[in-house]
């Protein structure tokens, strides 16, 4: 098949019909630059409600003209957006969906926690700045401008404008990008939480382990165009179901899947990677690990999980000569 | 918008090159042009030049902050993202840009307040046709702002920061404001007469008390600077961009 994720739309399309407001939906967006490049090329996407929705893809893919469609920043050359059931930009979305855009967007001359109340403020949410500033360790960048912070506090004070007030539905554009590994733990933190209270999220990131570990549904985007959709099992065929590990050449196979519950196949895949399949379990992995005690090897990488995700982006942003 | 007029006026205030650009450099114009004879005024000396000085300056003031000052941050809070952060607030984008011409609005009332200060200080006695001061301030802010929002809209920040001042620099020049431009030679008289700049100045050097001029030149000076105006707020729609 040329193109999954085109079958998976129209699945998710039809989904629509009965779940009848997502939190946004793209279809057949178009939108055209001046020099002839389509930044979107006829894009179709659906942020379900209530969910954590991965958009990757690589640079110039798409994604950053998408948030300013679904902003309302950017009226598409073609095709229908929705966001929150209505138009982009209108008034009620304006209040119900807030935006982390790329590039921070903060005027540099203010304070670190100026902006956020004032953004508290503009949102008729002063009372929710103090919280977040806390949430995300600002308290200490008080009345140093947003020119003097460095890269890593500038996101932080850009998600945390994103996150006072009481949204519905968030996108992040790169939430995660420059920040330090506590910086980082933090905004998953946030993001887990925004879905742990139902609201609707539109992660932008390059980073797939994010995408892994926090999204519900991911869709993949290359040149202007959706590649896959769908939730993360969906996209990785086999996911939970193979228990792979990496160990000497030509371990005896047939004896590991014998010490396996009935149904288990194994297969050396590649020269000293090996393929357990057939009902991926924490007992088939023990079972794993203490065949490989008993015959003295070690095993590495020892995990569960079929093509990574990582493989399947590689897959489809490759394909078509997308990555330089 | 009012929340967001007062969150921009604070920002300004707090710009130290703003303030050398919109309240120190009037100021020391105002003081220079009164003292320093070579600028070719009307009176020749003393307080007699003041009423002349402070119609000019109060102009340059409005240049400083309606278009140089908000122009330059127009650019860069493009470039850095600010104003599509703040699209994505609940404000409105007329809000957006509306905030920031009352903030330049507000700025400007503060340095006519301190410029006529320092003028009442050099000895200058306002006339009733000082009254007519806060109309022309508004139109020259409005016309200036529109100017400012086409050129910071649409032109790299860098760019506008360069464009911005040099123009800064030729209206304080020669631009009919310091002193009128006719006292320009020739040809440069004519075109510079029609200028915003000089439009605007010859207004105000009427109301501070500036003998001279007729009542069809005070209307034909006003129709200008708003057709001035009128021109940037349509290049402005055409042309804005909020990135």
């Amino acid at each position: 098949m040329r193109n999954p994720g085109a079958s998976l739309v129209r699945r998710r399309a039809g989904l629509r019909e009965t779940a009848p407001v997502d939190a946004a939906a793209l279809e057949g967006v178009r939108v055209s630059f001046p020099g002839g490049r389509d930044a979107l090329a006829g894009l179709d996407l659906v942020v379900p409600q209530g969910r954590v929705t991965a958009l990757l893809g690589p640079n110039g893919a798409g994604k950053s003209t998408t948030v300013a469609v679904l902003a309302g920043l950017l009226r598409p050359d073609a095709g229908k957006a929705q966001v929150l059931g209505g138009s982009p930009g209108r008034p009620e979305a304006r209040r119900r969906l807030h935006v982390m855009v790329q590039d921070d967007g903060l005027p540099t001359g203010a304070h670190a926690t100026e902006i956020v109340r004032h953004v508290a403020r503009l949102r008729g949410a002063p009372e929710t700045a103090a919280p977040i500033i806390e949430l995300f360790g600002l308290a200490s960048l008080g009345r140093t401008t947003i020119r003097r912070l460095s890269g890593g506090e500038r996101r932080r004070v850009s998600l945390a404008c994103a996150l006072v007030g009481h949204p519905d539905f968030v996108i992040l554009d790169e939430p995660t990008a420059g920040l330090d590994p506590r910086g980082r733990a933090i905004v998953w933190e946030a993001i887990a939480g925004l879905r742990a209270s139902g609201r609707s999220v539109l992660l932008c990131t390059h980073l797939l382990d994010e995408a892994e570990a926090l999204a519900d549904d991911i869709s993949i985007i290359a040149a202007g165009h959706l590649r896959a959709s769908g939730p993360l099992a969906s996209l990785v065929p086999g996911g939970a179901d193979a228990v792979t590990f990496d160990g000497p050449l030509h371990l005896d196979v047939a004896g590991l899947v014998q010490a396996l519950p009935e149904g288990a196949r194994g297969e050396e895949v590649s020269p000293g990677r090996y393929r357990i399949e057939g009902g991926a379990s924490p007992q088939m992995l023990a079972t794993v690990a203490s065949w490989c005690a008993q015959h003295g090897v070690q095993p590495r990488n020892l995990s569960v999980g079929g093509e990574s995700l990582a493989d399947v982006y590689w897959r489809l942003t490759e394909e078509r000569g997308d990555h330089t | 918008m009012i929340a967001q007029a007062g969150f921009e006026l604070r920002l300004l205030l707090r710009n130290g090159e703003q303030l050398l650009l919109t309240l120190v450099i009037p100021v020391a114009l105002l003081v220079g042009i009164t003292l320093v004879p070579a600028v070719p005024l009307d009176a020749p000396a003393g307080a007699a030049r003041v009423p002349e000085a402070l119609g000019g300056v109060l102009a340059v003031a409005i240049i400083a902050s309606a278009f140089t000052s908000l122009a330059i941050s127009v650019g860069f809070d493009r470039r850095s993202g600010a104003l599509v952060m703040l699209a994505t607030t609940p404000l409105s984008r007329q809000a957006i840009l509306g905030a920031r011409a009352l903030a330049a609005l507000a700025m400007v009332a503060l340095q006519v307040l301190l410029l006529a200060l320092a003028a009442l200080a050099l000895g200058w006695q306002p006339t009733a046709s000082a009254l007519a001061l806060p109309a022309w301030v508004i139109l020259g802010t409005a016309a200036f702002a529109a100017l400012g929002f086409a050129l910071g809209g649409a032109v790299r920040a860098e760019a506008t920061l360069a464009i911005a001042n040099a123009v800064f620099l030729v209206l304080l020049a020669v631009g009919g404001t310091t002193f009128p431009a006719s006292e320009l030679p020739g040809p440069l008289a004519t075109v510079v007469s029609v200028l915003p700049s000089s439009t605007l100045a010859d207004l105000l050097r009427w109301s501070t008390g500036t003998v001279g001029g007729s009542a069809t030149a005070l209307v034909v000076d006003a129709a200008l600077v708003l057709a001035w105006g009128i021109a940037g707020a349509l290049i402005a729609s055409r042309t804005f961009r909020w990135r």
